[in-house]
């Protein structure tokens, strides 16, 4: 596979956490094979609730893999160069989601060995096939662009040409992922509470504050646990898209918050009531939804003061408040709120089961491994002859030009040579700003 | 479970001679009749609907008769474990039944009589809509909503689509919970959907479905809806009847006489 012979050698911390990662891995894949054995039954998952944690996870997912446009559009629409460096990260951590959203609906499927038969007999009414070929889509788009940015990288090479169109494919095609998700559930006469044409729009929302989120996390920690820095104006940059994000999708919730509670229709009213108010029944839910607008009120409170979403200390702490109480309200309340009351008016409680958690945090670890994976290569690419150890594994395993350029990088981080070539024009300059560091 | 016009007709026949009277077999019967060439369209598309009597129903209220009748003639299991049963038909009461209608005032008794419930067969299922693989779809000369076992992904959108909760998942393998095994009907296996199917096999053969046919106060009526002389558009044209969450346009086809 290319570059993946960068990924085998590292520190001896990075051998441990992979070998942990994959270690666990194992251990809830047996966990996986236990629940293929005995059936769905052993997870909290019911008659009444039949979607749970799995779909939740799915969902919130679909929302990270979108985010990377937020990324992806200011450098190649509109030139910013600061966000150079953090663009190969969103695309690999799109990847990443991609595949965690396609495990999920995997882990959560009946009969996953009957998988091949949306594709055999694909019913174009369905919206899950419309999700299949957009999540399949972005998939491809995704990691093509990921491989063709590292390969001109480490070539120290412009972008090949054909691959601007791809790129720019690739930023609808993200907003499309997730609207047709929000349609999943906006789609279904019979549950209040999900169809609401906001649905799709607030998913967007959501995923515009938590995607970014993470991938500002992750900076921070990459700049911690490496050299690799995306910087500073990168960072400010990516938190001012999170603020904005946060806003309007807490807009939307106060939207939907007021049709609900002020139209006074049951189904919709009492939605909202189980998961945050809880004036009618105490259902599982209720913790959940309230710590998810807590978290969340504090989260938005900390971008909106400039002081504190400047600190990156204090950021870190905004960031990581974001993506847990957008976790909390969209991988686990917004999924599992629809099912409460059921068509018959029963409540149901739902808790995952352990099994259920565990092969849940095994797909994360996946993620987890395959973004530390991702960011290895593209960090050895980076950093080129830095790390000399690799270099000969690298030679050898490219082509002559592989070589040459090789011994042509001698800078301390190599030039992505990349020409935005937007619907500003701006980029026909070419050739004088390849000096951008990614 | 599929089977072509031809066949159809050919085992309607069969049933004819086989077996003992009712109004669901003069409505097989024009059908039969009806005009149109082998592989033909027939004219006037068929859709098989259902009336219950609650206040037939109601006589007897303990009463499970279509259930077991159901249970049996399906291999349906009973699982223990609420969260996990599988339902073709069973009881609910009234006021869930009809929880958007009101029926506040109505005496304790009403209220809380349990009456039957099963899969509407819809004249628009959201279901059919959304299943991703065609697992579940309208039969075309009859209107039935089919379940194919086989094709099925389990991914339980059906279930989620489902304004009605008629649908079951084979959350655990239901094959030991089945207490008396019927050989003529297949079993299910972990991890598929299924749900009531208007025992498309025994119309097949002319008979009328087991839930109707077990009642011991004849409080359900089968029939052909879209055939205006037939006797259950009879009782629909004098009776005022409700139906479960019509404005959701799905267009229920199991009418409740209250």
């Amino acid at each position: 596979m290319f570059l993946f012979e960068k990924a085998l050698v590292g520190s001896r911390r990075y051998k441990i956490w992979v070998g942990a990662l994959l270690a666990y891995i194992t251990l809830a894949f047996v966990v996986y094979l236990y629940q293929l054995n005995q059936g769905l039954g052993i997870t909290g998952m019911s008659r009444n609730v039949s979607w749970g944690l799995y779909i939740g996870q799915f969902t919130f997912l679909v929302g990270v893999a979108a985010s990377a446009v937020m990324v992806v559009l200011p450098y190649y629409l509109h030139n910013r160069k600061e966000f150079g460096r953090m663009t190969i990260l969103g695309e690999s951590l799109a990847v990443a989601a991609v595949t965690m959203c396609l495990m999920f609906i995997m882990i959560d499927m009946g009969k996953p060995m009957r998988a091949l038969n949306v594709l055999l007999y694909p019913q174009f009414h369905s919206i899950m096939f419309w999700d299949m070929v957009s999540l399949g889509g972005y998939l491809i788009l995704n990691a093509v662009i990921t491989v063709n940015a590292l390969h001109a990288e480490q070539q120290d090479l412009p972008l090949p040409r054909w691959l601007m169109p791809i790129i720019l494919l690739s930023i609808p095609w993200a907003i499309s992922i997730h609207t047709v998700t929000g349609f999943l559930y906006a789609g279904l006469p019979g549950r209040l509470s999900w169809r609401t044409a906001i649905m799709a729009p607030r998913f967007l929302a959501s995923a515009f504050a938590a995607g970014p989120a993470l991938l500002i996390l992750l900076s921070l920690l990459l700049r911690k646990l490496t050299r690799y820095d995306v910087g500073k104006r990168a960072i400010n940059g990516l938190a001012v898209i999170v603020t904005y994000a946060m806003v309007i999708n807490t807009f939307f919730i106060l939207m939907e918050f007021f049709t609900a509670m002020y139209s006074r229709v049951p189904g919709l009213t009492e939605d909202f009531q189980d998961i945050y108010l809880g004036q009618l029944v105490h259902t599982s839910l209720l913790p959940w939804g309230r710590t998810s607008l807590v978290l969340m009120a504090a989260a938005l409170i900390m971008l909106l003061i400039p002081k504190i979403r400047r600190n990156e200390r204090t950021l870190a702490i905004a960031c990581g408040l974001v993506f847990l109480s957008l976790w909390i309200d969209k991988g686990f309340c917004m999924v599992v709120g629809g099912f409460i009351p059921s068509p018959l008016g029963t409540i149901t409680r739902y808790v995952p089961t352990l099994p259920e958690i565990a092969i849940t945090v095994g797909v994360w670890a996946v993620g987890a491994l395959m973004i530390t994976v991702f960011y290895k290569i593209a960090l050895a690419v980076n950093a080129g002859e830095e790390e000399p150890a690799h270099a000969p594994i690298a030679e050898v395993a490219h082509s002559v030009t592989a070589i040459g350029s090789a011994a042509q990088a001698s800078s301390t981080s190599l030039h992505p040579g990349l020409m935005p070539s937007g619907p500003d024009g701006r980029g026909a300059a070419g050739k004088d700003e390849q000096s951008w560091h990614r | 479970m599929k089977m072509t016009r031809k066949e159809f007709l050919k085992l309607t026949g069969a049933g004819l001679v086989l077996v003992f009277g009712g109004q669901e077999l003069a409505a097989l019967d024009r059908m039969a009749q009806a005009p149109g060439p082998n592989g033909a369209k027939p004219q006037r598309r068929k859709q098989w609907a259902m009336i219950v009597d609650t206040r037939k129903c109601a006589k007897d209220r303990g009463c499970t008769s279509c259930m077991e009748a159901c249970d049996w003639a399906h291999n349906i299991p009973d699982i223990p474990d609420n969260a996990h049963q599988i339902k073709w038909v069973w009881n609910e009461p009234v006021d869930k039944v009809f929880n958007d209608y009101d029926v506040r005032y109505m005496e304790e008794s009403q209220r809380t009589e349990p009456i039957p419930v099963m899969c509407n067969h819809c004249d628009s299922p959201p279901c059919v809509r959304v299943c991703p693989t065609g697992a579940t779809w309208k039969r075309p000369e009859d209107g039935i909503v089919m379940m194919d076992w086989h094709r099925c992904i389990g991914c339980r959108y059906c279930m989620a689509a489902c304004p009605y909760g008629a649908r079951s998942f084979n959350w655990v393998d239901p094959r030991p919970y089945i207490k008396k095994l019927n050989p003529d009907f297949p079993t299910r296996t972990k991890g598929v959907v299924e749900k009531c199917c208007f025992c498309d096999e025994r119309l097949a053969v002319g008979k009328a479905p087991a839930c109707v046919e077990a009642c011991p106060e004849k409080a359900m009526m089968f029939g052909d809806v879209n055939d205006p002389k037939s006797e259950i558009r009879e009782v629909l044209a004098k009776n005022y009847v409700l139906r479960r969450r019509p404005e959701l346009g799905t267009g229920p086809n199991i009418y409740y006489l209250i």
